[in-house]
């Protein structure tokens, strides 16, 4: 077990190295110039300035020389004051966002983390309710009704969905608005009278005992939520019910129905917990899927999370943006994956590490 | 079965009546045990097996009449709605106007009209000029156009990444498990690299970063989605041919001095690739709506292009009166809904019949 986690740890700064090397090599795609704006905070005034700081950082020498600038940055000429650097924290400077990627990162996250993770209960909730019901029923009725449903679900864009429920929702009801809060809400938050330490807004509301506040953010939450979730409830049903089959047909399950123990006793008993391994780690990747899935969810919306900024830093050609985003991911995604994996080993004992 | 009934009648010529009367009661004794139709002969068992978990189903039947249907239209596009004529590209949607106002579906169509007006159109709406039948977007753009040449789009990009993920994929996988060792390892390290990034994400930067190289058109999306979605198909063929290779004919080839390549692409790989084929060809209704999540995201077709996606991302500018311009996202949507179930419902049945687990009970 410590061999197998002390291997996987080695493994991490290999998977870091390559995305860093991966994303450098997309931004190779880009002209000098464009790549200018990793290092600088101001549009260059002419082009006798563009060339200088194309000249100063590097950005026509050979390959591993920007590489090397770009991981730990470089010192300004004048001002001494180092400028760029990943390592050091500093993705560049965002042209859409007006402000260094790294700070948009941490304005934004908090938006999406929460939306994220309010996603995840109702998908593992639901998920695994129809899957076990599809399972118990295999082949019947209700199994053959959902599958052809997450089918169905699975077969929906969504961006199709998330504007057909804006469509009815909002533009029809006016129940659920788009965004994050409503105006005097942000007026608030401008004006200091509400403030948002922990940047979640539901937390943020009922620690203040702001329940006025607490409902527009959850009327704003039920769009982007539903619409996060169902992209993956197809998949954890399709796991849930072929691991739930596969826990139904073994040997134990036989014995408990042969010493007469009841039907529910040995669903829930028996097959459920056994069956419940592989659906854990489900569990783990739909998080960190649900990470990348928000970019289009978020767009829609017009939800201030990192995914709409990177999706609008993409199509206005924010290259430099859209590539810190992409590293930040990399890297949330190279740590879920690890603890996913440990968590697996621990879980499930007839996993063999090694 | 089909080479031992070969072998037989081969050699049967040069063979005692003793021994032919021998080998027959053996080749009746093998055909006894399972019998075969012509078709499963022709096409081989595990293609037949495929085939047969098709129709075995009501929902994939569902999905290859859909699906048909879909390939009807693409097909008869022009018949359905021809293009404006001349050296015009007919992919290019017909604009009605520059107004930015949506216009309403039946709504006439003054500008840009369809070079002919066919028979169908004729006998079910009883007009002889041509209307917006699924109305505009914003620019004029006529959505039924868009749907019926959009479907080949559909088609051909999905194809297209497939074949070249499928390339891509089976080439990294074969090598990776051939040889084994350290090169499969290195090798399965880069593919751990490349599904770090979210797939969407990365898609989106790639395609972003190669359009002020290459230009707006359908190239840029379709190399993204080529250069972040081959790792599957490389995971999947390298498992099957890490069990195929041990087999002993490989051996025997090894063993009479055949050359790696040889072996590999004569040997190995048409043994392996089958479950990889299969899935891939499923992956098109996948693949297909990850295209048009990039046109809607603005980085894939050009503005214009008759492509599902790429229409609805029009509806972005209607949020709050989505309810009065619906027919923007509910046909382009409906069309692109119906063509993922259909490839979907089809790869569930088939995905089935692939599954070891599940091996007989169907």
């Amino acid at each position: 077990m410590t061999t197998y986690i002390i291997r996987r740890l080695l493994l991490v700064p290999l998977l870091l190295f390559g995305v860093t090397i991966l994303i450098f090599g997309m931004l190779q795609f880009l002209t000098p110039a464009e790549r200018a704006s990793l290092y600088i905070r101001d549009i260059p005034k002419n082009e006798r300035q563009l060339e200088i700081i194309i000249k100063h950082y590097n950005l026509n020498d050979p390959v591993y020389v920007q590489y090397w600038n770009w991981m730990v940055g470089k010192a300004d000429p004048i001002t001494g004051e180092i400028h760029g650097g990943i390592l050091r924290g500093d993705f560049g400077y965002s042209r859409t966002g007006s402000e260094p990627v790294m700070d948009m990162i941490k304005h934004r996250f908090p938006a999406t983390l929460e939306l994220a993770l309010l996603s995840v209960l109702p998908i593992i909730a639901v998920g695994i309710w129809l899957g076990v019901a599809a399972a118990v029923n295999h082949n019947k009725f209700i199994d053959q009704l959902i599958r052809v449903l997450s089918i169905i679900a699975a077969s929906f864009p969504v961006f199709v969905f998330g504007l057909l429920l804006i469509m009815i929702f909002y533009a029809k009801l006016n129940w659920f608005p788009t965004g994050r809060y409503s105006q005097w809400v942000l007026e608030e938050i401008v004006s200091k009278q509400f403030a948002t330490p922990t940047g979640f807004m539901t937390i943020d509301a009922i620690k203040a005992g702001r329940w006025d506040i607490l409902l527009d953010t959850i009327r704003h939450l039920v769009l982007p939520v539903l619409v996060l979730s169902y992209i993956s409830w197809a998949t954890f049903v399709r796991v849930t019910r072929s691991s739930m089959l596969e826990a139904l047909g073994q040997d134990y399950i036989l014995t408990a129905r042969e010493k007469g123990l009841s039907e529910n006793q040995v669903v829930r008993k028996h097959a459920l917990p056994n069956a419940m391994i592989p659906v854990t780690t489900m569990a783990g990747f739909t998080v960190v899927g649900l990470l990348g899935g928000v970019v289009i969810t978020e767009t829609i919306f017009n939800y201030p999370g990192i995914g709409s900024a990177a999706a609008s830093a993409a199509t206005q050609l924010d290259v430099v943006t859209v590539m810190g985003f992409a590293l930040f991911n990399g890297f949330i995604l190279i740590a879920a994956n690890l603890i996913v994996d440990v968590l697996y080993g621990v879980i499930d004992p007839r996993v063999q590490l090694s | 079965m089909k080479k031992v009934t070969g072998t037989i009648s081969a050699t049967q010529k040069n063979l005692s009546d003793e021994s032919k009367e021998k080998l027959e009661t053996l080749y009746a004794d093998v055909v006894a045990t399972r019998k075969m139709g012509k078709l499963e002969r022709f096409i081989g068992p595990e293609f037949y097996r495929v085939i047969r978990g098709l129709f075995n189903t009501p929902a994939s039947i569902v999905g290859m009449i859909l699906l048909f249907l879909f390939v009807l239209v693409a097909v008869f596009a022009p018949f359905i709605i021809p293009s404006r004529g001349g050296t015009r590209d007919p992919y290019q949607i017909p604009r009605d106007g520059f107004s930015s106002i949506p216009k309403p579906m039946m709504s006439d169509w003054v500008k840009q009209t369809p070079e002919s007006v066919p028979g169908w159109y004729k006998i079910v709406f009883h007009k002889d000029e041509w209307v917006h039948l699924m109305g505009t977007t914003s620019g004029g753009y006529d959505i039924f156009y868009g749907i019926v040449w959009g479907t080949r789009t559909a088609f051909s990009s999905g194809l297209i990444i497939v074949l070249l993920t499928l390339s891509i994929g089976v080439i990294v996988g074969s090598i990776a498990a051939y040889y084994g060792g350290q090169v499969d390892n290195v090798i399965m390290r880069i593919v751990d690299i490349f599904m770090t990034l979210p797939f969407l994400l990365a898609a989106l930067i790639l395609a972003a970063v190669l359009i002020p190289r290459i230009g707006r058109s359908n190239v840029p999306a379709i190399i993204a989605l080529t250069v972040f979605g081959w790792m599957g198909y490389a995971r999947l063929i390298r498992g099957d041919i890490l069990a195929v290779k041990e087999r002993d004919y490989v051996l025997a080839a090894r063993v009479i001095g055949v050359k790696d390549p040889t072996i590999l692409f004569r040997h190995i790989i048409p043994n392996a690739i089958f479950p990889t084929l299969v899935i891939a060809s499923m992956d098109i209704g996948g693949l297909v709506l990850s295209f048009a999540a990039l046109s809607f995201l603005g980085v894939g077709a050009e503005v214009g292009y008759a492509d599902w996606g790429q229409i609805i991302s029009f509806a972005r500018d209607w949020i709050s009166t989505l309810s009065e311009y619906w027919f923007m996202v509910v046909f382009p949507g409906m069309a692109l809904m119906l063509f993922v179930l259909a490839w979907n419902l089809i790869g569930d049945a088939v995905r089935d019949v692939l599954d070891p687990r599940l091996r007989g009970s169907i």
